[in-house]
């Protein structure tokens, strides 16, 4: 049987991002239990992270909080918050990049 | 030890809370009540200019409240980061509305007004001395930068709070803190638990939005020499194990541990249990000292000045060419600018943002649904103020007519504004990522007294 690959969004309880500082943003992928967690940390991998928000992978930090089956996913925002290219000054549109995301 | 209750209102001045919640903190004889009163979240401007992002009728309404309360009971009230950004002064802005409400109600009050502006000679000064250390990531920092900022704070920690507890002040006005330092001062002074006193802090911080009714504000929270209690006074709000929890993740990059001045937490041997339906109780966060002390900095300069036209395309051509369009016009209008202005790129920047189509991922964005319409924002930054609004007003004929090919009428686009540019003034940027080394927490801090 083939699996449907389906938007992340519709997958988990809720995916939030901010900043966290004017340097990073960091995103919260709150998962449904434990047995999503684990196949949703597998498949948000570094490389897939890198290419959906263009920046180098040893920039990216992920964490596995376990007690509450959320991942979280850290890095430097290309360009700091205000900066004359800045698009979103409290990064929280970055989540939908993931939440739209088909896995 | 008896343990030590802080009532936080809301997670910032300005942003609004329920007054009956607030009322029944009050009822539980809470032994300070501690408020935020900014953050960097909007960016740079309110460090770079001085002044508060929230109107000072929203801050006077409200404080008015919270002075009201404190008065029935006799008790301190802190605000931390005073207009925004912290700067010297806002803090004395703060004071002026305070002076203001107290006349008004015909309080007596002595206030503590905690400064934490750092002049650029000082900043200098500490630089040569090797006392400033950069944090990841790395932001480029020498003494031309420094004499190019406009304002310069430093986070101030509980030692600085503490230090205007004891004046016995009645309420305090703190310069830029850290969002923690303004609740976990007293309960650290009492003797409370290291750990949990910070971690209690970073739960509360944001008032309610570690419960389930955000919107309500108020948290009370209890530390003793153990862990602490927390839970919102709002009636129909409750905190759960995973409402507190999850918080402990909200706009941190680490979600196990925090740094403040003198030191961190960990907080990844937590537990977090449920004391009743709407309480909660966590004990085991652990606090390591650093063998220095360090405070975090923020600094904010001019980068330029911006001005900013937005017009408004509904003709199907052009809404389905518009990355043609616009690319087309920005090398066509970079040679005018050259011909009319002798200015090259290098002097100027120029942007075109497609709002309906990627305005706000840019070139992260990867849906491409089909558009009705798109709103082109036109943004000129440039390093005088008059270039960039002279830059605009060359433009602005372009942006009416300019045809996608050379064998068409000219096309007369959507203005939705006379004049079609908006003068933005100066644009700001954050200009520091570092910390600075004190041998005495107080010594770049001024505490100043005021009876009235």
């Amino acid at each position: 049987m083939k699996f449907k690959m389906k938007a992340l969004g519709t997958l988990v309880k809720n995916i939030r991002s901010k900043n966290a500082g004017p340097y990073w943003v960091t995103i919260d992928v709150f998962c449904k239990n434990k047995k999503s967690f684990a196949e949703i940390s597998n498949k948000l991998n570094i490389d897939l992270l890198s290419r959906a928000f263009k920046i180098k992978k040893n920039k990216i930090k992920t964490f596995q909080i376990h007690n509450l089956n959320v991942l979280k996913i850290s890095f430097p925002r290309s360009l700091v918050q205000g900066h004359m290219e800045d698009r979103d000054m409290h990064g929280a549109q970055y989540s939908l990049i993931l939440s739209e995301m088909n896995i | 030890m008896q343990n030590t209750k802080v009532l936080v209102p809301s997670g910032v001045l300005g942003l609004g809370f329920d007054n009956n919640a607030f009322e029944n903190g009050l009822k539980l004889s809470p032994d300070i009540i501690s408020i935020d009163g900014g953050s960097t979240d909007s960016g740079p401007f309110s460090l770079g200019t001085g002044t508060s992002k929230y109107s000072r009728s929203s801050i006077k309404s409200e404080w008015k409240t919270l002075m009201i309360g404190r008065a029935k009971l006799n008790i301190p009230l802190i605000i931390g980061s005073c207009g925004t950004c912290g700067t010297n002064n806002m803090v004395d802005w703060m004071e002026e509305i305070t002076i203001e409400i107290a006349t008004e109600l015909n309080q007596k009050l002595k206030i503590a007004k905690l400064y934490c502006e750092i002049s650029k000679k000082e900043l200098k000064k500490k630089f040569k001395n090797k006392q400033i250390y950069q944090l990841d990531p790395p932001v480029l920092l020498n003494e031309d930068k420094i004499d190019r900022m406009a304002h310069i704070v430093a986070l101030a920690g509980a030692e600085q709070i503490q230090n205007a507890l004891k004046t016995d002040a009645d309420i305090i006005l703190a310069g830029r803190t850290t969002d923690t330092a303004i609740i976990s001062a007293l309960p650290l002074m009492k003797g409370a638990n290291l750990g949990s006193s910070w971690h209690g802090a970073k739960v509360a911080e944001c008032g309610a939005l570690c419960s389930t009714d955000p919107t309500s504000g108020v948290v009370m929270i209890e530390f003793d020499k153990n862990g602490f209690i927390v839970f919102p006074t709002s009636k129909n709000a409750k905190c759960t194990p995973y409402t507190v929890s999850a918080h402990m993740l909200y706009e941190n990059s680490d979600p196990f541990k925090l740094y403040e001045p003198g030191g961190y937490m960990d907080v990844s041997e937590a537990t977090y249990k449920a004391l009743d339906y709407k309480k909660v109780i966590v004990t085991g966060a652990k606090w390591f000292k650093d063998k220095n002390y360090f405070v975090k900095l923020e600094g904010a300069q001019i980068s330029g000045y911006q001005t900013s036209s937005l017009i408004l395309i509904r003709d199907k051509k052009y809404v389905n060419n518009i990355e043609k369009w616009t690319s087309k016009l920005k090398k066509f209008l970079c040679k005018e600018i050259n011909k009319r202005m002798s200015l090259s790129l290098k002097d100027y920047n120029l942007q075109f943002r497609h709002i309906g189509k990627n305005a706000t991922l840019g070139d992260l964005e990867n849906k491409k649904n089909e558009l009705t319409e798109v709103g082109v924002l036109c943004i000129v930054t440039a390093n005088k103020h008059d270039i960039s609004i002279e830059i605009t007003k060359l433009i602005n004929p372009f942006l009416l007519h300019y045809p996608l090919s050379d064998n068409e009428e000219l096309p007369t686009f959507a203005f939705p504004f006379s004049p079609v540019h908006a003068d933005r003034g100066a644009l700001y940027e954050f200009s520091l990522n570092h910390k600075l080394k004190l041998k005495d927490p107080m010594s770049i801090f001024t505490i100043k007294l005021n009876e009235i």
